[in-house]
């Protein structure tokens, strides 16, 4: 079992809370990689997730539907509707689909930051 | 009590849930050896391993699962010995383990037939993950892939070839046909003909005699001295009870394999039981996962103080092959047939009746398999079948009534989840004790929760339950709103609502989701025709509405100018097809007489139509549930049998309603004579010219489902015409589901057309005075929302990929070339 601290991650700026519509989502570019980023103003929430939906690979993910299942934060990808949960990645409307990474946000002063676990990735 | 297991697959896991959920005097100490390094997986949904999912995603439960159950699990550690009167076994690494009683769950092995050369390299067997980890590291080097067997798993295996990106894949069968146990040659030569299309080639009637190459495969040779080039080969021939070890310890076994079992499923010995693929029940070894959690049940029951039997399973089977439905279930080969087969669309379906015409045996469906769950049941149950049986294979045609009984005509103990054997009963119940949503009906009885094959008829059961108790079924929006659209349309209205955060804090509760946010938008939009995309209820639109285009395979968005009436200068023409060529756009004339501009990337979207609002274009609305086209032939200017001008008429009510959001899409057509050249019978709402003025049809619909308009008046002048029409789309707006056509609302609503009538057009409500009005108020309003999103530089960041890379494209997006123009990459 892997242990991951704080320390490993790297905190990237993503861009500043108002540049993303609240309750939707935008496309961060990080390096080659592309990472949604989702803003629940009623709840004053923050995600990130990756930006692919694994069903059909399409980088959609980021111009989805965002909502809630029962409390769970989740978001609906514009294509086929399929839905994942942003806490924890799983889809919610199909089992057997993929799961999506996720990724932790803080905001500082307005800007927001993504953790990525792997700061190679986006060398 | 001590229990030892000796496999954990699929069968051995749901033994432990099963067993752990009975209730014992002094729990049973359970010990599992298992030869794989994995805990137990869903071996049924192995291939999607291929489509990116984990051995983790596959596990049935995790490590700790059994840890905190007290369950000993030895793994990568089969059993090599049994000691029958000492009771105790004997591992690879060497643990003795005592037992009370034994249970083997070893499932099977491929079977590999005795070819010369099936050791060669690049030859591979299906059944476990280590055998896909090795095909996906050797697959990247192969350029032809054979799978030897056109069986079930065969045809898995096949896709899962072309899944890893070997396009040339060959089957080769024995028999004549494919899933010889389960269909039919006709079933088979129509399932053919769709994989085929699939680009997979199929050899059937072809015995493989060798394997060709050095130590690495080249080809396959064939009894009848033909010969297929390939370097990668799948043997996927059939299974192979694992019993070897069961027959070292002199345990009874099948001359063709498998444990022999009693109806207890206890082996020759009383004190070993055999449970899954390597028992022998009755002369059968069962290869699906089904009978054997019912084998679980069994034995589990009996060592928990219960009694129970297995009494044989039936083996139907429904499976998606690759994007094509086949089903088989009951006898599928005897009995008196009756037969459906389409070629065209690949349909086969065939039912086999008793002699006496009064029950059904069983049946084949290729192609087109949703009836399978209610045909299953009616065989299984041996339900009566209608007077004319063919009525459950094609639908009762010429009168009303339902054919077959229904879902609630099933017997109590029929079985609804085969593989959680949950009984018609068991939901029902669940549904009368409260629990009344699919996902509570899963959780509390787990019917639906392994293939989800029985889901639709667990759907049914609940709404056919709840009528049955008499409950109204509350057509509430989801679990944010508990009110019906026609409610909330209303409630927003009185209390002037303009957003969506108002509506939800006043009316709703949580956040909304995929399903509220685009009915309320659309709410919005229909009482006041504001801008979408203003006060925050930008994202809540439809993502098509959001950014105001059609999304498109590869994330690209299309452009549709409105052309009112088809009517267009040449002028127009021109700026159309610079624009297309400056942004490299693929151009189509749509069926609704415009033009389609597909492939703009989202940045390039705004400054498209700055450049075509420049021009004397607006939003052709082809992104919304609002107005679309309103066709028009050429009518009196032209035609020599024209009576009125159509066009003139069709771009006057185009303009009239342009922009118009509805609970669904609303088309119109507008002919100059009765040989209806714009099939306005078709539409939501059609005009045709007569003598005297114009007829008016309403509810009409193309798609999948086609109906045509029915005349709600005739011989109206233009005016009295255009006032009809108001009252008939407000009462629509105002009334119908949210995403229900006209044609399906006017079917819906009581009294249907004649009630439709009195309303509009005897004010049989009296309220034909404020549906104009509020009418009227809605295209005074109009505006065109692309020129407000070209005009404000605030919303027209929002048209960026990268939210911090503004301009930047999605390097992610492909086209491909066909017919000198450009067309999106096929996605996988
Ligand atoms: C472009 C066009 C096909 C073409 O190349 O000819 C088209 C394309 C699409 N149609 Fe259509 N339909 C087009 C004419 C039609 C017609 C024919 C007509 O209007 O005369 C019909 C049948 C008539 C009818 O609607 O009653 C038609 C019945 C549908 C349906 C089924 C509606 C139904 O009631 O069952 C859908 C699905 C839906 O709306 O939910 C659909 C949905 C779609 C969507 C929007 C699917 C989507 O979400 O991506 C397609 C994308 C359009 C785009 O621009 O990206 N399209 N579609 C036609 C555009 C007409 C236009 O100028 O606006
Ligand atoms: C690709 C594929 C697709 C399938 N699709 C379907 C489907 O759609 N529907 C369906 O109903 N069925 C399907 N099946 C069949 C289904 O997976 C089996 O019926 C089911 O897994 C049988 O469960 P089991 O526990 O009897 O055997 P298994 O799951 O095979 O488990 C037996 C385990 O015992 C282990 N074992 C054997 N000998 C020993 C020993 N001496 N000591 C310790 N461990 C031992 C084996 O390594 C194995 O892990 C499919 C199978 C495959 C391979
Ligand atoms: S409907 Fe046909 S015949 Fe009549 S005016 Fe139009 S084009 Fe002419
Ligand atoms: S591509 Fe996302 S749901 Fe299909």
């Amino acid at each position: 079992m892997e242990v991951t601290t704080d320390t490993q991650k790297e905190w990237v700026l993503a861009c500043h809370t108002t540049d993303v519509p609240p309750n939707g989502g935008v496309c961060v570019k990080l390096g080659d990689e592309q990472v949604a980023l989702f803003y629940f103003a009623r709840r004053n929430e923050w995600y990130a997730t990756q930006n692919l939906c694994p069903h059909r690979q399409q980088m959609a993910l980021s111009r989805g539907m965002t909502g809630t299942q029962e409390g769970e934060p989740k978001v609906a990808c514009p294509f086929h509707k399929k839905t994942f949960s942003l806490k924890d990645g799983r889809c919610l409307t199909d089992e057997h689909e993929c799961s999506i990474t996720t990724y932790p946000v803080k905001v500082i002063e307005n800007k927001v930051y993504i953790g990525l676990y792997n700061p190679v990735a986006i060398m | 009590m001590k229990i030892v297991i000796i496999g954990n697959g699929m069968v051995s896991y749901k033994f432990c849930e099963k067993i752990l959920s009975k209730t014992h005097a002094t729990p049973p100490q359970i010990t599992i050896f298992g030869e794989e390094p994995r805990p137990a997986y869903d071996r049924v949904h192995l291939s999607e391993f291929f489509a990116g999912k984990t051995a983790d995603d596959l596990l049935l439960a995790p490590a700790s699962w059994y840890s905190e159950n007290n369950i000993r699990l030895h793994l990568g550690d089969p059993v090599q010995h049994i000691d029958r009167e000492n009771k105790t076994v004997h591992s690879y690494k060497g643990i003795n383990e005592s037992y009370d009683y034994l249970i083997f769950a070893t499932g099977s092995a491929a079977f590999v037939p005795p070819i010369p050369g099936v050791d060669k390299k690049g030859v591979f067997i299906y059944r476990t993950i280590e055998d896909l980890e090795l095909m996906r590291d050797y697959a990247p080097k192969a350029k032809r892939g054979v799978v030897i067997g056109g069986g079930l798993l065969g045809l898995e295996a096949a896709k899962a070839l072309l899944d890893l990106g070997i396009p040339d894949t060959h089957v080769i069968e024995f028999a004549p046909r494919l899933m010889p146990r389960q269909i039919d040659d006709a079933g088979s030569r129509i399932l053919q003909s769709k994989l085929n299309q699939l680009g997979l080639e199929i050899h059937t009637n072809k015995n493989t005699s060798i394997i060709l190459g050095d130590d690495t495969i080249t080809g396959l040779q064939f009894a009848d001295d033909s010969v297929l080039e390939a370097d990668m080969l799948v043997i996927s021939a059939g299974i192979k009870p694992r019993d070897e070890l069961a027959k070292l310890c002199g345990l009874d076994t099948g001359h063709r394999g498998g444990i022999v079992v009693n109806d207890h499923l206890q082996t020759t010995d009383p004190a070993i039981f055999a449970i899954g693929e390597c028992a022998l029940h009755n002369g059968m070894v069962y290869g699906l996962v089904a009978p054997g959690y019912e084998m679980a049940e069994v034995v589990a029951t009996n060592l928990s103080s219960g009694d129970k039997s297995f009494t044989g399973y039936d083996m139907s089977t429904k499976l998606k092959l690759i994007g094509v439905d086949v089903a088989s279930f009951g006898d599928p080969f005897t009995g008196r047939p009756i037969v459906y087969e389409d070629t065209m669309k690949g349909i086969y379906k065939r039912i086999n009746v008793s002699d006496d015409g009064k029950t059904l045996i069983g049946g084949i469906l290729v192609g087109e398999a949703e009836a399978y769950n209610m045909l299953l049941q009616t065989a299984k149950n041996k339900v009566i079948l209608p007077p004319n049986p063919e009525d459950v294979l094609l639908g009762a045609r010429g009168g009303a009534t339902e054919a077959g009984p229904g879902v609630l005509g099933l017997p109590d103990d029929a079985i609804i989840c085969s593989c959680e054997s949950v009984t018609k009963a068991a939901i029902c119940q669940a549904v009368e004790a409260g629990h009344e949503s699919l996902n509570d009906v899963k959780k509390c009885t787990k019917a639906g929760t392994c293939c989800g094959g029985c889901v639709p008829m667990v759907k049914d059961l609940i709404t056919s339950t709840m009528k049955a108790q008499g409950k109204y079924i509350r057509n509430v929006l989801c679990e944010h709103f508990h009110y019906s659209r026609q409610e909330l349309y209303d409630l927003i209205k009185v209390k002037q609502l303009y957003t969506f955060d108002e509506v939800l804090d006043t009316y709703g509760q949580g956040d909304g989701c995929e399903t509220c946010k685009p009915v309320v938008a659309s709410i919005l939009a229909s009482l006041w025709n504001e801008l979408i995309l203003d006060k925050g209820n930008d994202t809540v639109q439809d993502s098509n509405d959001r950014f105001l285009a059609n999304i498109q395979k590869g994330g690209t968005y299309s452009v549709v100018p409105r052309i009112p009436g088809g009517e267009i200068t040449p002028a127009k023409l021109l700026v159309i097809a610079q624009v297309a060529l400056k942004y490299n756009l693929y151009t189509k004339i749509t069926g609704g007489q415009r033009i389609d501009l597909f492939g703009a990337h989202l940045s390039d979207l705004p400054s498209i139509w700055e450049e075509l609002i420049a021009a004397g274009f607006e939003s052709g609305h082809a992104y919304g549930k609002a107005l679309r086209t309103v066709k028009s032939c050429v009518g009196s200017t032209w035609c020599r049998f024209g009576l009125h001008d159509s066009v003139s008429f069709a771009i006057q009510i185009e303009e009239r309603y342009r922009g118009l959001r509805a609970p669904h899409k609303i088309k119109s057509a507008v002919s100059g004579c009765i040989r209806e050249c714009a099939e306005a019978q078709s539409k939501d709402f059609g005009i045709i010219a007569t003598e005297k003025g114009w007829n008016l049809y309403v509810g009409g619909n193309g798609g999948s489902k086609p109906q045509h308009a029915i005349l709600l008046a005739s011989d109206l002048d233009s005016e009295t015409c255009i006032r009809y029409i108001d009252r008939f789309l407000m009462f629509y707006i105002k009334t119908a589901d949210p995403l229900t056509r006209t044609a399906t609302w006017l079917n819906k609503l009581d009294g249907g057309i004649t009630y439709l009538r009195n309303v509009v057009v005897n004010d049989s409500l009296g309220i034909a005075n404020e549906l104009e009005a509020e009418m009227q108020s809605l295209v005074d309003r109009y505006k065109c929302e692309w020129k407000e999103v070209v005009d404000n530089p605030e919303l027209r960041k929002r048209f960026n990929h990268f939210v911090n890379a503004p301009g930047e494209k999605d390097p992610t997006v492909k086209f491909d070339h066909l017919r000198e123009q450009k067309k999106a990459a096929e996605w996988k």
